[in-house]
């Protein structure tokens, strides 16, 4: 039902600017108006959410191992540096394949149930939602850094290169993207991981489904009008200048399937702030991977602890409580604490 | 509440702001107003052979399948909507009147970020760099 609801309200949405531009003519609205405020939002909305983040208490220091910490023994036991880093260095590179290789995702396992003399657990390799990530977020990456094509003037050499690389197969005029492929081959999968396995479609909520369709339906408005539709690319770059040179102009030579598009990926900048796919800055301030394991070599204070509350030692303790524990029986490291303080007067 | 981690977070944080805005800054400092590049109009031969619309959108498609009707099937003859015939050629129909690729197919390719490999395997005509 949850993906139900999220298919059908994105194809809402898709009939929104429909109405919008060819019925209502809302042109300005659906070129300019919306697409800017989106970007506002997801702008401020981003930084208030990493800011709040950034505010939030961290006490303890919790990295999560999967391999040999530093031992008696380095040469029988050598530590492993990047599931148990112990300096900032090591976490530094455990990050950086953490957020460009997903490495915990590599990692992941799937367990099964055999039956051998009794139950018996096994746990091995499963690297499809590695595969299936890795796949998504890459060609998002890449299709996302080839619309700059759209946004500056002259166009830089990076761009050239990526539109190179990814239409090297020259497939069809316009040539044929990879990474369009790519995105919608991660989305389906994706999807298809959360509605067909059924402990995970179990865990599954909207807040799930809707990002994937929403971005199933920005991938597929956009294949639509670069491979079907195809609308006046110049016209729209003239839009889209227009935007980041804060000379707004929609041309009428620009058809319905690029309000579409812009219009889905205005609800995704917006929705962006407020959602799951916030574990794009998440990840870096994930406290389970971005700090070193070394709690067994340096002492840590919380950060947050209240410094007016002092500390108590347990023999300041004793002192102040020693009489009612002298009476409930309860032993005590020094005998003359328990002894009243009028009789020891006496 | 104070922010322990502030450095780095802020640090990072602020690349990211400014990686996103980027195109603004750029788009002020350096284009300050975009125009629609103008492809230098023909003389002589009033229309092109389909209407200005279709050429602007569908032009690369339909020069791709030109080259497979040609090269592929040795069909030469392509009729447009109108029902008037052409030779299927890009050298001698396309460029008869299109003789300046600087002028003309560079103009909007380079601001739109696109190097067709059509020169691949066609001579290219004068006005080359």
């Amino acid at each position: 039902m949850n993906a139900l609801y999220s298919l059908l309200f994105v194809f809402l949405l898709v009939l929104i600017p429909l109405f919008g531009v060819d019925a209502a003519h809302l042109r300005s609205i659906f070129g300019v108006c919306i697409p800017m405020t989106a970007f506002i939002i997801f702008l401020v909305g981003f930084i208030y959410k990493v800011i709040t983040w950034a505010r939030s208490a961290v006490p303890f220091r919790i990295p999560t191992t999967g391999g040999q910490f530093k031992s008696f023994d380095p040469v029988l036991f050598p530590q492993n540096k990047l599931d148990c880093p112990q300096t900032g260095a090591q976490t530094f590179f455990r990050m950086v394949l953490e957020v460009f290789a997903f490495r915990s995702l590599f990692r992941n396992t799937a367990v099964s149930l055999h039956e051998n003399n009794g139950p018996v657990v096994a746990y091995k390799s499963s690297k499809w939602l590695w595969l299936f990530a890795i796949t998504f977020h890459y060609s998002f990456f890449i299709v996302a850094l080839r619309h700059l094509r759209l946004f500056l003037e002259p166009i830089p050499f990076f761009v050239h290169g990526l539109e190179f690389v990814d239409g090297i197969l020259q497939i069809g005029a316009p040539t044929m993207y990879l990474t369009d492929a790519g995105l919608v081959l991660g989305v389906l999968l994706l999807l298809g991981r959360r509605l067909i396995n059924p402990r995970i479609n179990y865990i599954s909520y909207a807040s799930d489904f809707f990002p994937l369709f929403l971005i199933l339906a920005v991938a597929l408005s956009g294949i639509y009008m670069r491979y079907y539709a195809k609308v006046d690319i110049m016209a729209i770059k003239e839009l889209t200048m227009g935007l980041v040179t804060f000379h707004y102009h929609v041309p009428d030579a620009i058809t319905a399937p690029f309000f579409v598009h812009v219009f889905l990926v205005s609800v995704l900048m917006a929705y962006f702030p407020f959602s799951k796919l916030m574990h794009m800055p998440g990840v870096f301030l994930s406290p389970t991977r971005n700090m070193p394991n070394d709690t067994r070599a340096k002492h840590h204070v919380n950060p947050w602890n209240d410094p007016k509350i002092m500390a108590h030692a347990y023999a300041d303790y004793e002192k102040e409580f020693g009489v009612p524990m002298a009476e409930a029986g309860l032993p005590l490291d020094n005998p003359e604490n328990g002894v009243p303080h009028d009789e020891a007067d006496a | 509440m104070k922010m322990h981690y502030g450095f780095p977070i802020i640090a990072g944080l602020l690349i990211f702001v400014v990686a996103i805005t980027a195109p603004f800054a750029v788009g002020k400092a350096v284009t300050k107003q975009y125009k629609q590049p103008e492809p230098k109009k023909v003389v002589g031969e009033k229309e092109c052979i389909e209407s200005v619309e279709f050429m602007r959108t569908e032009h690369m498609q339909l020069l791709n399948e030109w080259r497979d009707w040609a090269l592929r099937d040795g069909k030469r003859i392509y009729t447009n909507h109108a029902g008037k015939q052409f030779t299927i050629s890009l050298q001698n129909t396309c460029m008869k009147c299109h003789t300046n690729k600087a002028e003309f197919c560079d103009k909007c390719h380079n601001d739109a970020g696109v190097s067709p490999y059509c020169w691949d395997c066609h001579v290219q005509p004068e006005g080359l760099k």
